[in-house]
């Protein structure tokens, strides 16, 4: 009798145990993400939930090469115009429908066609998609685009359910149908998004967590706070200055790593009357002025050494860095007499930057440092939206300004600086780059393209319309206690692995 | 009475026009373009294209109205214009969480500052009375950012006794609720408390001064009854007026507070949704929050009626 009690005991406890151990892991957005669906949105925040919910075609791994996902191999023809790709068996999407070369076919249309989306741009050169059998896809390219395969890894390359799409037309952002690890529950807007675990998850064994709640906390010291307080289990971009607050602290802990964008000082050099001052016009000016600052140690001022200074498009630790054009040191006296030759020696121009402390700071500094090599720096702090605006329209001389960065190298450079880019608020155009850059899309073959790339930073270097400043490292901060994080540079946090010890 | 509710009931409908065009103007004044700020990193000529046909932000500003009134008579706010949610239903999901947290505010303001008042007026020059200035004063001068951090590193942070912020709904979770509630509607109602207590106070000295007050006391009236029939209820006017002022402010969204505990409530919306020029959630939560204001100060008329017999006369 005493046995069988003992024993119900036992097996309630274990009941207990394991309910108990349905775990939750609560993640701190610094912003509230835009439309859930990956063909319409545009928030970096938005692409860390997807990471949950929707898999891609293929991944990223933490030095960038591409990983399978949903596509299990791939091979381009020997023209380089078509990507053949075998896809992952017994993968069903989170509403029970089955995944197929017919769904790839399906969502590489709407990509293209669906007139809200977002992805047009970035599967251009995409002209048809053959499904070769069930299994097998073929992507049909007008032209090669050594691009491709870093826009398959994110969010066109993202699979959502054809038959809930195709319900829901645009409002597919409302209940999301993909086939990732987690599956969508709610979403209270600028509060949370609230998604469990797919059972059925091809990997389903390798992600811990039976709910992950995504919390937005703009205020970072806010979004440390809960962290502390243990209402988060897991917090991106922390804040520099509270990095040695979470240093002291033994119950957490810290994660970074170099990220694959930039900020800088983009120049006006054609975009209107404003691009009409010496600095605009004389590149001598321009480079008096990425003379006049000393980039190592506006990093270590302004964000305590946490980022990494740089002078190209893409971070010394890129493959792609060309060392032929190394970073200047600061030289002041270099600096005047380029300026003396210019025949403005003294000079003065308006700079405007984000009203958000870290900006305020830099653009600082950057005055400070730059006045002593004869540059009368106006600062105009401008609300985000605003500085966008008269970026586009010409009504700037320069500008603070960076980008999150893309995967693959064109994604930071080609609609920037090529004459016709869509973003090319400097309205610079020189041949000879956009050449380079095109070329650079059109092969597949790395020596080839890291020539190219090459060729273009040479070629910049000399006209600088963007001085690169640094590379911003992600930061991330976690509860000691959770195991198994992996920082990757495109800043998504990858869940697989993940979990909670003692 | 009857007839002066239904005039001012009809007044409502101007007012809010008034109101929406307003906003609709003072949107359209900010710099920054709405398609730029929802296209993102995304703004290549295209996409701004597709956006701006897509809201109608190429047509003048009375087409653009047009199209919004338009919808509105039809029981359509439109939708966000960032996350294509419609509008209605984040105002659905906001409006409870903003009158709960501005009930409960209130009335952590009301349970203290109305006492406070009262005691400091009858006990006037006191120590009593001089304490409840100097919490009184904290009150005001503290601002609910500061509290609200503070709170949280000492409360959540240290103590471990409350959520640090979040919300649950309290159909859900009654208990989490009102856990995540509380510091927050503490924060907003000390500020007001203070408010509230400073002018129950002056009122009470007012009213205490008064021939009445005097006469009642002439007639050997109890003390304990002179202050809570006689002058408390005499007092309670200008407090009904500041009360219902004060919660209406509450109503249009508490946005600092909001922003520390993250409670999902008007104030965190409208200013994200001016930052995203989120046209379209601006003028919901605008022309909610004034429809609240309005109906609040109805019914702080009605309230009048019932406290102060020479306004019915």
């Amino acid at each position: 009798m005493t046995r069988k009690l003992s024993l119900a005991i036992a097996a309630g406890m274990l009941l207990i145990g394991s309910a108990a151990s349905a775990e939750t892991l609560k993640i701190g957005l610094a912003d509230d993400p835009d439309v859930l669906d990956p063909d319409q949105s545009r928030t970096f925040v938005g692409r860390i939930v997807y990471t949950a919910l929707c898999d891609k075609l293929v991944d990223i791994d933490p030095d960038l090469n591409f990983v399978p996902q949903l596509a299990t191999e791939w091979s381009w023809s020997e023209d380089g115009k078509a990507l053949t790709m075998k896809l992952r068996q017994g993968v069903t999407f989170h509403d029970g429908e089955k995944f197929d070369a017919a769904a790839v076919k399906y969502n590489i249309e709407r990509s293209k066609n669906l007139p809200e989306s977002r992805r047009k741009s970035e599967v251009k050169s995409i002209q048809s998609v053959d499904v070769v059998d069930p299994m097998t896809v073929r992507i049909n390219l007008g032209a090669p685009d050594a691009t491709l395969m870093a826009t398959l890894s994110d969010r066109a390359g993202m699979m959502v359910s054809p038959k809930a799409a195709e319900a829901a037309g645009a409002n597919l952002g409302a209940n999301l149908v993909c086939s990732g690890p987690y599956k969508f529950v709610e979403r209270v807007q600028q509060d949370k998004i609230v998604v469990e675990r797919f059972k059925e998850h091809w990997n389903a064994a390798k992600f811990h967590f039976d709910q992950v709640i995504y919390r937005t906390i703009p205020d970072s010291t806010v979004r440390l706070a809960n962290l502390q307080s243990g209402d988060l289990d897991l917090l991106e971009r922390l804040s520099p200055p509270d990095v040695p607050t979470v240093k002291a602290d033994a119950k957490l802990k810290m994660v970074d790593v170099v990220g694959v964008g930039y900020q800088g000082i983009t120049i006006n050099i054609g975009n209107g009357e404003r691009s009409k001052t010496p600095l605009g016009q004389d590149p001598r000016v321009r480079k008096a002025l990425e003379l006049a600052i000393d980039r190592n140690a506006l990093n270590q001022v302004v964000f305590d050494g946490m980022h990494l200074p740089g002078n190209q498009f893409i971070s010394p630790q890129s493959q792609f860095y060309a060392k032929s054009v190394p970073m200047p040191g600061r030289d002041v006296a270099k600096a005047k007499a380029l300026l003396k030759e210019a025949g403005v020696e003294k000079f003065s121009f308006e700079m405007q930057f984000a009203n958000n402390p870290d900006a305020t700071r830099a653009a600082q500094v950057i005055q400070a440092m730059a006045a002593e090599a004869g540059f009368d720096i106006k600062l105009r702090a401008t609300e985000f939206a605003t500085m966008l605006k008269e970026q586009t329209a010409g009504n700037y001389q320069a500008t603070q300004v960076g980008w999150s960065g893309r995967v693959d190298p064109d994604g930071n450079i080609h609609t920037f600086m090529t004459c016709k880019g869509g973003i090319n608020d400097s309205k610079y155009c020189n041949p000879e780059v956009d050449k380079a850059l095109d070329a650079a899309r059109l092969t597949n073959s790395l020596p080839e393209r890291k020539k190219l790339y090459e060729t273009a930073i040479q070629q910049l270097d000399q006209d600088r319309p963007i001085i690169y400043l640094w590379h911003p490292k992600w930061i991330w901060a976690l509860r000691a206690n959770l195991q198994g994080y992996v920082p990757y540079p495109d800043a998504m946090i990858r869940l697989e692995g993940m979990r909670k010890g003692s | 009475m009857l007839a002066y509710f239904l005039r001012r009931l009809v007044g409502i409908v101007p007012t809010l026009v008034l109101v929406s065009i307003f906003v609709f103007v003072l949107q359209l004044m900010l710099p920054g373009d709405p398609a730029l700020a929802i296209a993102g990193e995304e703004r290549d000529p295209e996409s701004l294209a597709f956006i701006r046909e897509k809201y109608h932000l190429n047509e003048p500003i009375w087409v653009q109205y047009g199209y919004w009134i338009g919808g509105v008579l039809q029981g359509d706010l439109g939708i966000s214009l960032r996350t294509s949610i419609p509008v209605t239903d984040l105002l659905l999901q906001k409006l409870p969480v903003t009158i709960q947290l501005a009930l409960m505010a209130i009335a952590i303001a009301l349970l203290i500052g109305i006492p406070m008042g009262v005691l400091s007026a009858i006990h006037r020059g006191s120590a009593l009375d001089w304490l409840a200035n100097v919490i009184g004063l904290s009150g005001l001068s503290i601002p609910n950012f500061w509290l609200g951090v503070m709170l949280i590193m000492l409360v959540s942070v240290q103590l471990g006794w409350l959520p640090a912020s979040g919300y649950e709904s309290p159909f859900d979770d009654p208990v989490q609720n009102l856990k995540t509630m509380i510091m927050p509607a503490f924060v907003l109602g000390t500020g007001i408390a203070a408010t509230m207590m400073r002018h129950t106070r002056s009122a009470m000295l007012e009213v205490l001064k008064s021939d009445y007050v005097r006469t009642a006391r002439a007639k050997g009236v109890r003390e304990r009854f002179v202050i809570m029939r006689h002058a408390f209820r005499n007092a309670l006017i200008p407090v009904v007026t500041i009360g219902t002022l004060q919660l209406g402010e509450l109503l249009a969204g508490a946005v600092l507070t909001e922003q520390v505990f993250t409670i999902p409530g008007f104030g965190k919306q409208i200013v994200d949704a001016v930052f995203n020029r989120d046209y379209a959630v601006v003028q919901g939560v605008v022309l909610c929050s004034s429809l609240a204001f309005i109906a609040l100060n109805l019914a702080a008329d009605m309230a009048y009626f019932l406290l102060n017999p020479r306004i019915r006369a």
